[in-house]
């Protein structure tokens, strides 16, 4: 059981005055942190603030700048994930460390020490899946398999070396809150069976479900070791952010009316080996509201934003009218020439280039407009728009006219956004509008589409953070394997509702979609 | 010997260098590296091996020293691809242009020179089977060599741990990077096989297939097997199939002009580089895209440290 | 040990300029060291490589000769490699272009045609490489097969062409079997720009060609295309850009400037068609495209500089009893320091014995 008494021997792990520099940015500054054994503890912060690294370097996947690790009192150094793991130390990346084309056993093996065969692999799996209750089929490919499959051959690589820390980084980030809290038990069991954890997040509610104690991150430095359950989120909250969290404004009066963006009957093959099909999506977003859609990655937001942007174009015209014109046949330029805007998921590499300029990075999405004459580019113009962008939205940039890849996250985002919010577009459709970014970036993001609804724009967000569509959407939707829920107004959503949605198992509705 | 024999002989010796550079190529790209510079190690692995078999006396001092030149070659693309993260399709090429004009200095002396045919092995009693006696069982080192090493490539990618880690870096070198799998030394390992290989068909083709050396006497050879792999789906067993389907082609295209049926015989050495782009384009229409290829293949690698 | 490499957040041009230079001296030091193990001394052979044709008014001439397909060609394939398409079949599409303004010259053989005639055979000369360019592109448009191999098979069936004609159907009958093609009328022939000088209208065709590329690759929108298809390819279809659209339209272009190398090489300097047309222009051109960084000023430079090395290489055959191929050996090399180079702008790289980073 946790240890409410302080515990007798040294801790499991220790860090000491943990430091990493990157250029000019400090991304872990001194930091101190101590996990006894046994221990669930939480690493809270916002994005950005430096919990990432630092596991990487407890991980050996980077080398600390500067500070020691002791590991039961003993100083060492880790120098690869392969001696992290020797050590005894088990890692679930955000990002899987998984390979597509291979199978769950191969995909297990590989990560383990040579004396691992495929075979004793495939017993051990099975025995192991008993245990935890995390089922895997072990010969299957894992681009066929849901991210909380996928997450469980993290976890299973993990538990078949027998770790004495287990390190989770945002691990819920991917799952349905049953999924989540399927997650938890596991957790709660292995922490009983004396492993520690090391849980990271940015949601206060999991933190206070599963740990007694965490340390708070905020740009690079601890700011301080609490017990989550003992204090209240706005508190913790004020911690991670620095200072007080504002809401967004939603109060301004509004009157949705015309369709300007209406779906029907759409649906769409995968367009590659490992993509999700759309079936039959019905969806109608009006001029001033903000249309929700929610859903667990990978279950066709991104093929969703593709055929609504024009990326990939419908097989019937129909299946997409935009200001009531039917554009399902035509392209991303044309569709902007309707008056939609797009941002999609991936800032770097789709939204923006990320060696260009900024002022080049216009021409991406303005290229029919002001910043171009018969074929020729106007660089002036595209200038001008790149410094109203910066100026308008609050773009931090290093220099005048900088790379794409040298902003932060934050700003780039707030830079792609404000590039398609300052067309003053009829429509915008935005996937994932605040995906790693900082706190203040996300509030001025939410804030921009909130602000360009209540002018009369149709805005519709596709997001996997239900606390943002649930501060910022009228209507919402859940997308479920291709497939999309009615759109309910937003107070008739309770979280339940949603994750049984996104688990497919929600009970008919009376009434088709409500419009 | 009938000539229909004389045929089927033929076309094996023409499609075991194929199979041979094909084979080292299709580790290499299983490992996530593009090395287009095959027709560099190869002609370079010809000229070599005919210089030192030539100078030595000796066939398997020709061998080895082919297998060395593009070892070294591989080497030097595993250096600026590697080290230098550059771009894989330009070091192909600079590889291939630089084997080739190097190759012409290497083997210039030597130009001219003939070899002593390599004397086939025959294994007794089985060879004396009517047709395919002489076919399956009467041929040099180099042929049975290439099917084993069909055979162990096939079981190393599949059943062995290494090959495990190699498909591995080939599929994802981040998520390798991240598990700690040592991808520079497996791609390292990999792009020098690769070489070996390549080496190992020129010293065929010019030890055993022609036993003479001339100037760029790959003649596209190793480009044809760059294709093999595409067209093999990155399988080793497909590789030694499409290897004699092309090596096929070419011997019957100089037996056709031979025969003088009245076609130009430019058209008939046309053949082997328009099989190519049709084997190409017949899987690219039944596939839609290059369906096997390993996820990270052309992408340089620069881990976050 | 390992190395380690960390990208660079800024590389300015004076950086990637001198990056050129220290890969072009890097590449001569090899060269001279490949010399030396030779027996010779890489002292004469710099001065017989570099310096006499420099001071050299009739090399000097020559020097523009050479320079001139391999400018046309490299300049085609910067569009495409820009849009990171690769285009090796610059060769080909060069004979194609030979062959169909060929095919005019011939057919107006003794005709007395008027000055129509010239400007037509350049206009097949584009359209010949263009077509030619077109097919890899149309095959990977269409059905997704990769440009790489098949640009470069139908190199060999474009010579298999050439060597056809001329040995057959096109052959000159009083040629005495040799396999050539009659020598063009004086009304088929690109005529010097100097009178008795050797510099033909073709280097005229490459400058414009340069001047073109300048203006459409910094200040149009399809320059600007070009260069987000290549760095960005997803945003590139973000912004609209048509991918498709975009790699028929580079294949034509680098075809059509390969096919028009190849017409002005056969009417302004070889004068008939005969089995070899180019001492390998079409993948030199490769290396002098990187070697100018895809910009065409810089190829401008890149492909007199090689088109030194082909002629140093030609004297240095003759003084030195050095083989041509050192020259291809040297371009090859050459390619491969440029290479190294532009990743060690890009890329601070450290080589650390293993450990010894921390």
């Amino acid at each position: 059981m946790k240890a409410d008494v302080p515990p007798s021997g040294p801790p499991l792990v220790e860090l000491k005055g943990i430091s990493k520099r990157y250029g000019d940015l400090l991304a872990n500054d001194e930091i101190d942190l101590s996990i006894e054994p046994g221990e669930i503890h939480a690493l809270l912060g916002e994005n950005g603030a430096g919990k990432s690294t630092l596991v990487k370097i407890l991980y050996g996947v980077i080398e600390p700048s500067a500070g020691e690790i002791r590991w039961e009192g003993q100083p060492i150094t880790i120098a690869s994930p392969v001696e992290a793991r020797s050590l005894g130390l088990g890692m679930v990346f955000q990002h899987f460390s998984l390979f597509d084309e291979l199978s769950v056993a191969e995909n297990i093996a590989v990560a383990l020490s040579d004396d691992w065969s495929l075979s004793t692999v495939r017993d051990k799996l099975g025995e192991i899946s008993r245990t935890y209750g995390l089922a895997l089929d072990a010969d299957r490919a894992v681009w066929t398999l849901s991210a909380g499959e996928r997450q469980r051959i993290e976890i299973v690589r993990c538990l078949l070396q027998n770790p004495r820390l287990l390190i989770l980084d945002e691990p819920t980030s991917v799952l349905t809150p049953q999924e989540a809290e399927h997650l938890f038990t596991t957790l709660d069991r292995l922490s009983e069976e004396g492993c520690s954890i090391l849980y990271i997040s940015h949601k206060l509610e999991e933190v206070r479900r599963l740990c007694r104690r965490a340390t708070i991150l905020r740009a690079g430095r601890v700011v301080a070791t609490i017990d989550p359950r003992a204090s209240s989120a706005r508190e913790i909250a004020a911690l991670m952010v620095g200072n007080a969290v504002g809401d967004i404004r939603t109060d301004a009066p509004h009157h949705p009316q015309g369709e300007t963006l209406r779906v029907s009957n759409l649906s769409m093959t995968p367009a590659g080996l490992h993509g999700q099909a759309l079936r039959d999506i019905n969806l109608v977003a009006r001029a001033g509201e903000v249309v929700g859609i929610a859903g667990v990655a990978g279950n066709g937001q991104s093929e969703l934003f593709a055929a609504l942007s024009g990326e990939r174009l419908a097989d019937h015209p129909e299946s997409i009218a935009i200001n009531g014109k039917l554009s399902g046949a035509m392209g991303i330029d044309a569709r902007r020439r309707l008056g939609a805007a797009f941002v999609p998921e991936e800032r770097l590499g789709h939204a923006a280039a990320p060696t260009h300029s900024l002022s080049e990075n216009t021409l991406i999405s303005h290229a029919a407009t002001e910043v171009s004459r018969s074929g020729f580019i106007l660089m002036n113009a595209a200038r001008r728009v790149a410094r109203s962008i910066v100026q308008g939205f609050d773009v931090r940039t290093p220099e005048g006219d900088p790379q794409a890849r040298k902003l932060s996250g934050g700003n780039l985002q707030k830079f792609v956004i404000g590039r398609e919010i300052i067309r003053r577009p009829k429509l915008i459709i935005v996937d994932q509008p605040t995906w790693g970014v900082d706190a203040g970036a996300a509030r001025l993001i939410r804030q921009a589409l909130v602000d360009l609804a209540r002018e009369g724009s149709a805005v519709v967000v596709i997001s996997q953070d239900l606390d943002e569509l649930f501060e910022v959407a009228d209507r919402m939707a859940v997308i479920h394997q291709g497939t999309l829920s009615p759109l309910r107004p937003i107070g008739e959503w309770t979280k339940e509702a949603v994750g049984l949605e996104m688990l497919g198992v929600a009970q008919a509705q009376g009434g088709a979609h409500a419009v | 010997m009938t000539t229909f024999e004389a045929i089927l002989l033929t076309i094996v010796t023409a499609s075991t260098p194929l199979l041979i550079a094909a084979l080292g190529e299709l580790v290499t790209e299983r490992s996530g590296v593009l090395n287009l510079g095959v027709e560099g190690m190869m002609v370079m692995g010809a000229a070599c091996s005919f210089a030192a078999a030539v100078t030595f006396d000796s066939t398997l001092i020709g061998v080895v020293a082919g297998m060395l030149a593009g070892a070294l070659m591989a080497a030097l693309f595993a250096l600026l691809v590697l080290g230098f993260a550059a771009n894989q399709t330009g070091s192909g090429l600079a590889l291939t242009i630089l084997g080739l004009g190097l190759s012409g200095l290497i083997g210039a002396p030597f130009v001219g020179a003939r070899r002593d045919p390599v004397a086939p092995i025959d294994i007794p009693g089985l060879s004396d089977i009517p047709v395919i006696g002489r076919l399956f069982f009467e041929q040099d080192l180099f042929v049975y060599a290439s099917i084993v090493l069909t055979i162990l490539v096939g079981l190393y990618l599949m059943r062995t741990r290494s090959g495990l880690t190699l498909r591995s870096i080939g599929e994802n070198h981040t998520s390798a990077n991240a598990l700690g799998l040592p991808v520079w030394r497996v791609r390292f390992w990999a792009i020098l096989f690769g070489g070996a290989c390549a080496g190992l068909a020129g010293a065929y083709l010019a030890l055993v297939y022609t036993r003479f050396w001339s100037p760029g006497m790959t003649a596209g050879r190793g480009w044809i097997a760059l294709a093999l792999v595409v067209f093999a789906a990155w399988r080793p067993g497909w590789v030694l199939v499409g290897a004699y389907i092309f090596g096929a082609a070419t011997v019957l295209q100089l037996h056709a002009q031979a025969a003088q049926f009245g076609v130009p015989s430019q058209v008939l050495s046309a053949v082997p580089y328009l099989a190519t782009i049709l084997a190409l384009l017949l899987l690219s229409i039944r596939h839609g895209r290059a369906i096997g290829a390993p996820g990270s293949l052309g992408v340089p690698f620069v881990p976050d440290r | 040990m390992r190395f380690e490499l960390t990208p660079r957040t800024n590389s300015p041009t004076v950086m990637r300029i001198f990056a050129s230079v220290a890969a072009f001296i890097t590449a001569f030091l090899i060269a001279g060291f490949v010399i030396w193990l030779m027996g010779r001394s890489p002292i004469a052979a710099f001065d017989v490589y570099v310096l006499q044709p420099l001071s050299d008014p009739w090399s000097l001439q020559e020097l523009l000769v050479k320079a001139t397909p391999m400018a046309l060609i490299a300049i085609g394939l910067s569009y495409c490699f820009r849009a990171n398409l690769w285009n090796i079949g610059a060769e080909g599409q060069y004979v194609i272009g030979a062959v169909l303004g060929g095919w005019l010259a011939l057919r107006t053989h003794g005709t007395d045609a008027g000055a129509w005639l010239l400007p037509l055979m350049v206009l097949l000369g584009i359209i010949g490489g263009a077509l030619w360019g077109l097919i890899p592109a149309f095959l990977k448009t269409r059905f997704g097969v990769n440009e790489i191999l098949t640009s470069l098979m139908l190199v060999y069936v474009a010579q298999l062409i050439l060597d056809y004609l001329v040995r057959g159907p096109w052959r000159d009958p009083k040629g005495f079997n040799f396999p050539q093609s009659v020598t063009f009328d004086p009304s088929a022939t690109l005529h010097p720009i100097l009178e008795g000088g050797r510099v033909h209208y073709g280097a005229v065709f490459a400058g414009i060609a340069v001047l073109v590329t300048v203006i459409v690759l910094g200040r149009t929108l399809f320059g600007y295309r070009l260069k987000l298809t290549g760095d960005a390819p997803r945003a590139a279809r973000f912004a609209g850009f048509n991918s498709k659209a975009t790699t028929l339209a580079v294949f034509a272009i680098s075809g059509g400037l390969a096919g028009l190398a190849g017409i002005s090489e056969v009417s302004g300097q070889i004068g008939q068609l005969q089995p070899s047309i180019s001492p390998g222009y079409g993948f030199t051109a490769i290396t002098v495209a990187f070697l100018g960084r895809l910009n065409p000023i810089g190829i401008l430079v890149a492909s007199l500089v090689v088109a030194l090395t082909f002629i140093g290489g030609e004297s240095a055959q003759i003084m030195l009893k050095l083989p041509l191929d050192l020259t291809q050996a040297f371009q090859g090399i050459l390619l491969l320091c440029v290479l190294a180079a532009d990743a060690m702008v890009s890329y601070r790289i450290r080589f650390v014995t293993r450990g010894g980073g921390r």
